[in-house]
This record gives structure tokens, C-alpha cells and sequence, in this order.
């Protein structure tokens, strides 16, 4: 049966797949420093800051190994150019100055989260040098510790999930962007603590994968000891199905995504497996495509009408080509939806070579290049049609040489299955290469900080961090704060958990527990569907503002209104927002003037049906004090005004 | 596994040390027959299992714990205690074979006559590896490891290598100076166009004073002194940069002076040649450490590019000089540094020990506590050489300014110009081996000799420090 060249998500049965997932869930900590300095653990946008431009070299670790994607980069003569925030990083991230100890605050959130998930911390904490190679770190290395091994979850399904490790690592650089061989990156984010909790290859679906890292970014959560917002939470997947590959997919940053990526690289894999196996019933085995000759076939293209080689060819490129024996029809065939085998070729001689891109004979004539070229093509290369596939790229010459060096060898891969590799998660929940997979060899010992023992002490205070387990929370939510079990569920799955239970025990008796609870995951969440950003409000604002609903200033009515204000006049105070909206709390004499005002003008209907018109009188009167009134004042007032009407009569 | 125990090499001890344990570990792993490198398997008393490879533990911390690598790479460190079982899973096998290593560069240097260079190996951060003794880095690497770990020298130069020892830079001595002097004289009759001397980077700059003094009479090529403030260890290391730009100097620079070459900034940009005698580290572990005092850098060495600029119009040229050495130095010199309070019994101390030289860094334009001037006229009056130099680094002394300068003057002190105090102190080292009396021992001090003193300080020679938040 011929392949179907579409990629289709329905025809996949994960229960006969293998699939095999393992997560690696990321959190920043919210600690007052960074792990090895003294800076604060934040994000700054505008500050003063020095730039300075640096270069990695790839080095021999102790086991004698040299990173080849590392050593590439450097190849490449990749700069980097780090922004240095002055109030968020120091000579440390800078790496000028030796790393400090390890920052115990850190240290002992994350042993609580250890505690909390049944994992078993080590006797000994041994900072680690990881490799890594894109600039994202100043040193050329992350810094990480195992801090506990072991430890499980369950999920709703009743499966327990394994976990595997649990380290306190460096956050990275963030990336500012790229210019040419220049990377960009400022310094504030490197340096934050975050946990990486490393979950068993257990999960079988993406639902579970995906259920899997809502479990554990709650426990993370609970502990209320963790930042909030965009990129505070980085999921890592490792995927693979029988038969197919580990695959390392980097920087799902959505949870939401997360079984669509999972899905999709299932999917890949399964697709891959069905090219290799198309490959191989025609009768192709790795050593057809050994050999290959690269074709220079520039003269094929001397009046081309392409840009892409017009120009290449301009700034004194070549054309080159090369042969995939038996390989038609397979450049075209998806593997994600959108995303074709030739996708995966291109990516490839992209990373290795350095290049823009590739064409290849299943998707031309196209781009400008015409059906004249592309029978010379075959004609040049000795190509068969309906057989062979070809390959061209248009560069520099060295650079298109090695672009399709790695487009031979991802071709000869093909005939074997699924390569190893690090792929980066895009939007869409597809993948792309990113790079291969480093060996086990990029791993040394951080010889400036010294092993840190976890003592008893340490884990006494550890200890008074662990969260409260969820079901014990949600009784005491209804129990002590009298909330609905459905209310208490969704703030215990809020994001704002920790700044509900600070707010409730710091207005108990003056702010209603369910006020609060309404107002973080209702109000904010109905402001957010409407567009309104609020992601500007902060934790301080909500303090002030039920800070001011338990004085009595505003009314509770008043809360939507005064954070819509706050979230779309970013840098704004909350006194700004109540004088901007004129909600100072409203005054008996004026509520009983609108009340009668309003009563006077419905004193016909009143009369005529009764107590039956009070909500129409309440919503009135609401709406003119616009939420600067406690409804149950205003309803005292406008019951007693129509007993009054009714009784007049 | 061969390659994993490659780092292990020369770190396993012989005899009954068991690489930095102790106690209850150290018996254990006696017990077992464990040995570094050897996969263990450790059970608690509570069940807990532990199994990966026996690391050596830190000779610095002793605690009944035994550090393993996991299989994903980490090191734990596992507490052990009575009722511990320890055994080996499997021996560490061989080494089999050599490390394939895959070369840096795909490029070789083209052929053609190049520059001859040597790099002479004498220890400090540029060659390093880790050490599990301590947990610090420590220098190991040989000089000819360098070339595999930075070919691009080899575009520049033909290199040799050698190691003249390894040490950290905190144990050079005067007879190490003396080692280093004999070795690069030796090495420019052989007809290299320039000598690198690798060196650790906190003494670099008495080293290079002392080799600046030791050929100021005659000297036909450069010798560029380097090191790096970050292991090379490590990706980030400012080894690599800091060669090239040293073997740039030693195979092309137009000068033939003795030179310090480290990083010029923070970012990987340019490094600066300084001259030996005006070059000081003025921070603990930046890359630009290195500063010009009192003067400019000799040059802009921009390794990337390939390119030299000059920065000075006044040097001592290239292939101008017939190598002439004047080695040797004494080790009876002190440096001390006054400090409020300071008592004479110092001075004293000093003189009855049989000290010939004492270099002072003195207070503002020169100066010490009245309490002093007796021990020193004392000093002086016993044939012991007294020179005068600022803790202000910056600027030069004067001591006819107030009264207590022109008393230190007449006591018989030298006042030392603008001199660097540890430059004074080596070069003070170097005269007393030469002078035939303390006479002969002022007038050298009072020349300059191998540009250690400027006598013209103009407005632009001080940092611009920072005011701005």
C-alpha cells in the first residue's frame, strides 16, 4: 500500500503505539537571591546595564569528549552578546567572579517539594557542570545538583508515576534575539533558582503526559515558595514510541500544549517508521547512500529565474545537488502535519550547514525554478525519475557542501528509523530539530563551590515547607473559610493560590474568604476574557485593593472596576484608579438620594406590583452609584423606601 | 568506560589512602576493595540503594561520606554509617587503547615558513584540570596540550612547547625567576622569534618585572608573558584568547620587550600587551584584570583578526638588540607596606636578619610615621638599601613636599619615582646582586632602566572610575 502523504492524528492508537513519555517540569523559585550570588531572583525590563561580547569554546570534559553540536557552533564563529542588567546580575553571571554558596533558601524549598513528592534527598548536595552550548549561559555550563531521587505521583487515573530525580539548578540567559553569528542575551533571568522535577518514562498517552505536569506544577504551587507568570514554568519532554527513538523536545512552555506535542511526536515517529519501512520495501538498505556523490550543477542554473539561487549565485555561491536513490515521493510525505520528510532534510542541512534552506525534486517545479531545470537536473545527476530524489542547495560553497553532507546523513537514517535528537517545541505543538543529542560526557564536577551536606537541620526547615496535600487544603478551604467545595477547588488550582491564602489570613474578619476567592479566580479570569491584560495587576494591588474593600473605602462592587483600571493603566496606583473612576465609597446621605430618586420614578410601578419591583429598583440604583455602595446597604434602604411607597397609600 | 576514567589518571594514590577518605568510609571501601573509578553499589540500613561510580573525595572535608556518579552523570555524596554495605558491581576496567579526539579546526595551517615560537610552561590557570584532592583547579595540562586545545596558534606560528615546571603562581620564587630567565635565554639563542611564558596569573607581574630587568641591557625578540583568569577547563575560558593573542605578540608584535598579554576587557574583544615593569593584576578575578599603571599598554592585540595596534610610539624595536642577560636576585629584600601604628621593631627585625634591601610603600607622596625615621636611618646606616614607594599605586612619589618626606630623605631613603612598589621590590632584588656598594645600588635605583619608571604622567593616565548608579 503506497504511503498517504498526509500526516493524520486520527489513524494513531497510543495503546498499540509503546508511547512512552517522561517529563522534565522546570520552576522557577521564589527565593529573595539567585543561586550562587547575591542579586535578586527577578526580571528587570529597563535598567542600566553593560554589554559586552563573548565566545565559547567547545572544551575536552574530564572524559576526554568534545560537544560536536558545541564545537560547531564555535566552528561557525558564533558570538554572543550578553546584556548585563545593573540591578539583576553581578559579576557572577557575568562570569567575572567565582560562583557564592549555594543559596540554602533554594536549597530548602526545593528539599520541601522532594518531601512532598516521597523523593529521598541526597546526604550530600555535589554542584554539577553541565555543557551547554548556545550562549544561554556565561560559563558554557548550567549548574545543577541532584538535591533527591525517587518519589512518585498518582494520577487520577489511580497510575503511579515514577520520579526519577529532582535538582536545583540555574536558570539560563534570556535570549534577546540573533543577528547573523550574533546571539543576544541579557542577563537577569540567569542565575534564578529553579527545581527540575525528572518523571519516569511512565506516561502511556498524551493525557496522561499532560495531566502528569498539572500534578506537579500544582505541588509547586502549593508550596506558595514558587514565581508566577510566563516562563516561570518550562516543560521538557522525552518521547518515544516501539520501535522509534527517545526524543528530547525542548521549551513547551504551555501545559496546554503538551499532549498536543506529545500526540505529534508520536505521530512522527510512527510516520518515520513508515518511511523507513516504504524504503526498505523498495529495496533500499544504508549502504545505497554511502558514497554520494555532491554534484556542483550551477551551470543547470545560469538564467535562472529563482531569487533564492539568483541571489546566492550573485554573492558568487554555487549550486549544488546530490542524488537520494529511491527516495521519490518521500521528501513530500508529512511526518506533523504541515511539516514533511523534506522539512526534516532542510532542517538538518539548516543546523549543520549553516544555509537558508533546501529544494528538492518532490516539491519542484516550484519556487522558480521550472520544469527546463529540473529535467536537467536529472539529466546532470544521472537521476531516474519516479525513483530517485534530488536535493539542491544554493550557498557559499563550503556551507552547501556541508548542508547536504547532513541532508546524505539524515537521508541514510531514514533507512533505520528515528534518530536521537534534541527537538524545539513550536507553537503549533510541532517540533523542529534543534540540535543532536549530547552524550552523558558533558557533566563535571563544579569545582568552586564546595559539597553542601544536608544536615538535620536543614531538613527540619525543610520540612515546615512542604505544602499542605490538596485534598487536605480543600477541606480546610470549606471547613475554616467557609467556602464552596467547587470555589475552593478552583482556587486551589489557581495560579493566585498562595496570594488567596495571604489575603484571607490577612483580612480575616474584614474581607469575606469567598470574596477573595470570587474576585482571583472569577473576576480576573472574566477581565482576561475580555481582553482586558491582566497580567499588569500585582500581587501588591490585590493586597491594597482588599485592603481597602475591608476599611470600608470602596465597595466590593467596586473591585472589577478598579482592577480593570489597574491592568490597562500599567504602572498605575490604586488610589489612581478610585480617584480616576470616582469610587469613593458613597455616602448614606447620597445613597438615599438616588434611592428616592429612582423610587420616585417607578413609584407608579411600584404601587402596582409591589415588593415584585425591587430587583429592577436595586439594579437601578446600583448602576448609578456604580459599584461605590455595599449592596446590602442599598437593599436595607430601598426595602424600607417601597414598605414606605406601599404603606403611603 | 576507558574514556570515563581518562580524567582519573595519576589521582589514584597508592598505598592506604583512600583518595581523601576517612573513618568509617575509608573502611568500608577497604573492606569492599573498592577502588576510584569502580562501579559501587550502597546499601543503607533503611534499604536505600545506591549504585554508581566511586569518585575521590575531598581531602578538605572530612565526613563519613562517599560521593558516587549516577548514571545520568551527577556526583551525590551518600552518607555512610554502621550497618552500611558497600560492594563492587564491576571493576573499572582498562584503559583501552587512546582517546580518539576530534580535532578543534578542520583547517590545517598552510605550509610556508612561519614564525618560530616557543611556549614555555610554568604552571598557573592557563593549563589546568580539576583536582578531587581539594576540589580547586590546579594546574596539570602540559604546555603541548595547549597546541591541541588552541590550534589557531598554529596559523600563526610554528610552535614548540615545553614544560619548566607547574606550579601555582603564590609559590614563585626569586630562584624560579632565575629558572625562567636562564630557560628563555637559552631558548632565544636557539633562534625563536618569541617566547610565550604560560604563568599562573597571581605573581605574573613580578615574574615579568624580573625577566624585564634580567634582559634591559639586550634583548632581540619579544616574551610575552599569559595566563587566564578562568580555567581552561572550561568553556568560557579566557586561556585560549589569551594564548592567541600572546603567540601573536611573540611571533609578530614589532617590539622586543618583555610583556604581560591578558584580556583588555570583560568581552572577548582585544587583549593589551603591558609592558613587564608597569603592569599590575588590580582585581581579583576579572579577565581585564591586568592593568597598565602609570602608563599605556604597549599595544592592542586583537587575536581574531590577526592584528596589532600600537598604542606607544617609543619601544624597543624588534631584531634591534643582541640578546644580553644579567641574571640573578637576591632574596634578602623585603616589601612592607606601612600601616598606621606600625612599630620599628619591623625595621629592626628586618636588619638583624640580614636583610640587604627593604622596599617601603609608604602613605601618600611617600611617607611613614615619625616613629620610624631612627629604625630606618638605622637600617640605612648598616649598609641596608631603603627605596620609597606609594600603597597610592597611582602617581609618583615626592618626598620634598613636607617634613616628613625631606627627614625619610635624609635618613638616607630612596625615593622610588613612580615606580610600582613590587616592581621596585624585584628590581631592588636584581640590583643588590650586581651593586658593589649600597652607592651603586641608589643610582641604579634612580635609573630608569627597563621602563619602570615614567618620568611624564599626563592627564589621561588614571581610570575613569565610576560615579554613575
Amino acid at each position: 500500500m503506497p504511503l498517504d502523504p498526509k500526516a493524520r492524528l486520527e489513524e494513531l492508537d497510543f495503546s498499540k503505539l509503546g508511547l512512552k513519555v517522561g517529563l522534565e517540569i522546570h520552576q522557577q523559585l521564589a527565593t529573595q537571591h539567585k543561586l550562587f550570588c547575591k542579586c535578586p531572583a527577578e526580571l528587570v525590563e529597563e535598567d542600566a546595564e553593560d554589554v559586552f561580547p563573548r565566545r565559547l569554546r567547545p572544551t575536552r570534559s574530564e572524559l576526554g569528549e568534545v560537544d560536536i553540536a558545541a564545537l560547531f557552533e564555535w566552528r561557525k564563529g558564533r558570538v554572543y552578546e550578553y546584556h548585563a542588567p545593573r540591578t539583576a546580575s553581578c559579576l557572577v553571571e557575568a562570569d567575572e567572579e567565582p560562583p557564592h554558596p549555594l543559596n540554602e533558601e533554594a536549597l530548602k524549598i526545593a528539599l520541601a517539594i522532594a518531601l512532598a513528592l516521597g523523593a529521598k534527598p541526597v546526604d550530600e548536595v555535589h554542584v554539577m557542570r553541565k555543557i551547554v552550548i548556545d550562549g544561554s549561559n556565561t560559563t558554557g555550563f548550567q549548574r545543577t545538583a541532584v538535591i533527591a531521587l525517587g518519589g512518585h505521583i498518582t494520577l487520577s487515573n489511580g497510575k503511579r508515576v515514577g520520579i526519577q530525580t529532582i535538582c536545583l539548578e540555574e536558570d539560563a540567559a534570556r535570549k534577546l534575539g540573533e543577528e547573523g553569528v550574533k546571539t543576544k542575551y541579557r542577563l537577569d533571568r540567569l542565575g534564578i533558582p529553579l527545581i527540575e522535577v525528572s518523571t519516569a518514562p511512565d506516561l502511556n498517552t498524551p493525557e496522561e503526559a499532560q495531566e502528569a505536569a498539572y500534578v506537579i506544577g500544582q505541588l509547586f504551587r502549593l508550596t506558595g515558595r514558587v514565581r508566577r507568570g510566563i516562563g516561570t514554568i518550562r516543560q521538557d519532554l522525552n518521547i518515544s514510541i516501539e520501535g522509534g527513538a527517545k526524543v528530547e523536545i525542548k521549551g513547551v512552555q504551555r501545559l496546554d500544549l503538551i499532549a498536543k506535542v506529545v500526540a505529534y511526536e508520536a505521530l512522527r515517529q510512527y510516520r518515520l517508521l513508515q518511511i523507513r519501512d516504504e524504503l526498505k520495501a523498495r529495496g533500499l538498505k544504508p549502504e545505497d547512500l554511502d558514497n554520494i556523490e555532491i554534484i556542483d550543477v550551477t551551470d543547470v542554473f545560469r538564467n535562472t529565474k529563482s531569487k533564492v539561487i539568483k541571489r546566492a549565485l550573485s554573492r558568487g555561491g554555487r549550486v549544488l545537488a546530490v542524488k537520494l536513490p529511491g527516495f521519490h515521493g518521500i521528501l513530500g510525505v508529512e511526518v506533523q502535519p504541515g511539516r514533511r520528510f523534506g522539512t526534516e532534510l532542510a532542517d538538518y542541512a539548516r543546523f549543520w550547514g549553516g544555509v537558508g534552506g533546501i529544494f528538492h525534486t518532490d516539491e519542484l517545479p516550484a519556487y522558480g525554478i521550472t520544469s527546463e531545470e529540473v529535467e536537467k537536473l536529472y539529466e546532470v545527476t544521472g537521476a531516474r525519475k519516479g525513483y530517485d530524489a534530488i536535493v539542491i542547495v544554493a550557498d557559499e560553497e563550503k556551507k552547501a557542501r556541508k548542508a547536504l553532507e547532513a541532508v546524505i546523513e539524515r537521508a541514510k537514517q531514514a533507512l533505520v528509523g528515528v534518530p536521537r535528537e534534541t527537538r524545539a517545541a513550536l507553537d503549533d505543538g510541532t517540533t523542529r530539530y534543534m540540535r543532536p543529542q549530547p552524550g552523558a560526557a558533558r557533566m563535571y564536577p563544579e569545582t568552586d563551590i564546595p559539597p553542601m551536606e544536608v544536615t538535620e537541620e536543614i531538613l527540619r526547615e525543610a520540612e515546615k515547607l512542604v505544602p499542605e496535600p490538596p485534598a487536605k487544603k480543600l477541606e480546610r478551604f470549606v471547613r475554616e473559610y467557609g467556602l464552596s467545595e467547587e470555589l475552593a477547588k478552583q482556587v486551589i488550582r489557581d495560579i493566585h493560590l498562595d496570594v488567596f491564602e495571604r489575603l484571607v489570613e490577612k483580612y480575616k474578619g474584614k474581607v469575606p474568604a469567598t470574596l477573595i476567592a470570587y474576585t482571583l479566580v472569577s473576576t480576573l479570569k472574566n477581565l482576561r476574557h475580555e481582553g482586558v491584560p491582566v497580567d499588569n495587576i500585582s500581587d501588591e494591588h490585590l493586597d491594597e485593593v482588599f485592603g481597602l474593600v475591608a476599611q470600608g473605602k470602596i465597595a466590593k462592587e467596586a473591585i472589577p472596576d478598579v482592577l480593570k483600571y489597574l491592568a490597562e493603566h500599567p504602572g498605575s496606583t490604586v488610589k489612581e484608579a478610585i480617584e480616576k473612576l470616582g469610587l469613593g465609597a458613597a455616602s448614606l446621605e447620597e445613597v438615599q438620594r438616588v434611592v428616592d430618586e429612582v423610587v420616585e420614578q417607578l413609584r407608579s410601578e411600584i404601587l402596582e406590583r409591589g415588593e415584585r419591583v425591587f430587583g429592577k429598583i436595586m439594579g437601578r440604583v446600583m448602576a448609578r452609584l456604580r459599584g461605590r455602595a455595599d449592596g446590602r446597604v442599598v437593599a436595607e434602604i430601598v426595602k424600607k423606601k417601597i414598605r414606605e411607597v406601599l404603606g403611603s397609600q | 568506560m576507558a574514556t570515563i576514567l581518562a580524567g582519573f589518571e595519576g589521582l589514584v594514590m597508592p598505598g592506604d589512602e583512600l583518595w581523601g577518605y576517612t573513618g568509617e568510609a575509608a573502611r568500608l571501601l577497604k573492606e569492599a576493595g573498592a577502588e576510584v573509578g569502580d562501579r559501587i553499589r550502597i546499601t543503607k540500613p533503611d534499604g536505600t540503594v545506591y549504585e554508581g561510580i566511586l569518585m575521590p573525595r575531598y581531602a578538605l572535608a572530612q565526613k563519613p561520606i562517599i560521593v558516587v556518579k549516577l548514571d545520568n552523570g551527577y556526583n551525590i555524596g551518600v552518607r555512610v554509617e554502621r550497618g552500611t554495605r558497600i560492594e563492587v558491581v564491576e571493576k573499572r576496567r582498562a584503559k583501552v587503547g587512546a582517546v580518539v579526539t576530534v580535532p578543534l579546526l578542520e583547517e590545517s595551517p598552510p605550509a610556508g615558513p612561519k614564525p618560530r615560537v616557543y611556549i614555555l610552561g610554568t604552571g598557573g590557570t592557563i593549563a589546568s584540570k580539576v583536582e578531587y584532592e581539594t576540589g580547586a583547579v590546579k594546574p596539570a595540562m602540559s604546555a603541548e596540550e595547549l597546541l591541541e586545545a588552541v590550534p589557531e596558534i598554529g596559523f600563526i606560528a610554528d610552535i614548540d612547547a615545553g614544560v619548566l615546571f607547574s606550579i601555582l603562581s603564590e609559590n614563585m620564587t626569586p630562584s624560579h625567576w632565575e629558572r625562567i630567565v636562564d630557560e628563555v635565554a637559552k631558548l632565544i639563542q636557539e633562534g625563536y622569534d618569541g617566547i610565550v611564558v604560560a604563568h599562573g596569573t597571581d605573581t605574573m607581574s613580578y615574574t615579568a618585572a624580573a625577566l624585564s630587568f634580567a634582559f634591559h641591557r639586550g634583548l632581540p625578540v619579544p616574551v610575552a608573558l599569559v595566563g587566564a583568569q578562568r580555567s581552561s577547563d572550561r568553556p568560557s575560558s579566557d586561556a585560549a584568547f589569551n594564548l592567541h593573542a600572546a603567540v601573536l605578540t611573540a611571533a609578530k608584535a614589532p617590539f622586543a620587550e618583555v610583556v604581560v598579554v591578558m584580556h583588555g576587557e570583560t568581552g572577548d574583544t582585544y587583549a593589551l600587551a603591558h609592558r613587564g615593569t608597569k603592569v599590575r593584576k588590580m582585581h581579583t578575578s576579572r579577565r581585564d584584570a591586568f592593568q597598565s599603571i602609570n602608563a599605556l599598554p604597549l599595544a592592542k592585540i586583537w587575536p581574531q583578526e590577526g592584528r596589532i595596534e600600537l598604542l606607544v610610539k617609543e619601544y624597543r624595536e624588534r631584531g634591534r638588540e643582541k640578546l644580553v642577560v644579567e641574571n640573578g636576585f637576591d632574596d634578602r629584600v623585603a616589601l612592607i607596606k606601612y600601616y598606621p601604628g606600625m612599630k620599628p621593631e619591623i625595621i629592626e627585625f628586618l636588619v638583624e636578619q640580614g636583610y640587604r634591601g627593604i622596599v617601603l610603600e609608604g602613605t601618600g607622596l611617600g611617607h611613614v610615621g615619625e616613629w620610624l625615621v631612627d629604625s630606618i636611618k638605622k637600617a640605612v646606616d648598616a649598609g641596608v638599601v631603603v627605596v620609597m614607594t606609594s600603597q597610592c599605586l597611582f602617581g609618583r612619589v615626592n618626598m620634598n613636599v613636607y617634613a616628613s618626606g625631606r627627614k625619610l630623605l635624609a635618613a638616607g631613603v630612596i625615593p622610588g619615582s613612580d615606580m610600582l612598589p613590587e616592581v621596585a621590590f624585584v628590581k631592588l632584588s636584581w640590583v643588590l646582586k650586581r651593586a658593589r656598594d649600597p652607592e651603586e645600588a641608589k643610582r641604579l635605583m634612580l635609573e630608569n632602566l627597563a621602563g619602570e619608571i615614567n618620568p611624564r604622567h599626563t592627564v589621561n593616565l588614571y581610570p575613569k572610575w565610576p560615579h554613575e548608579p
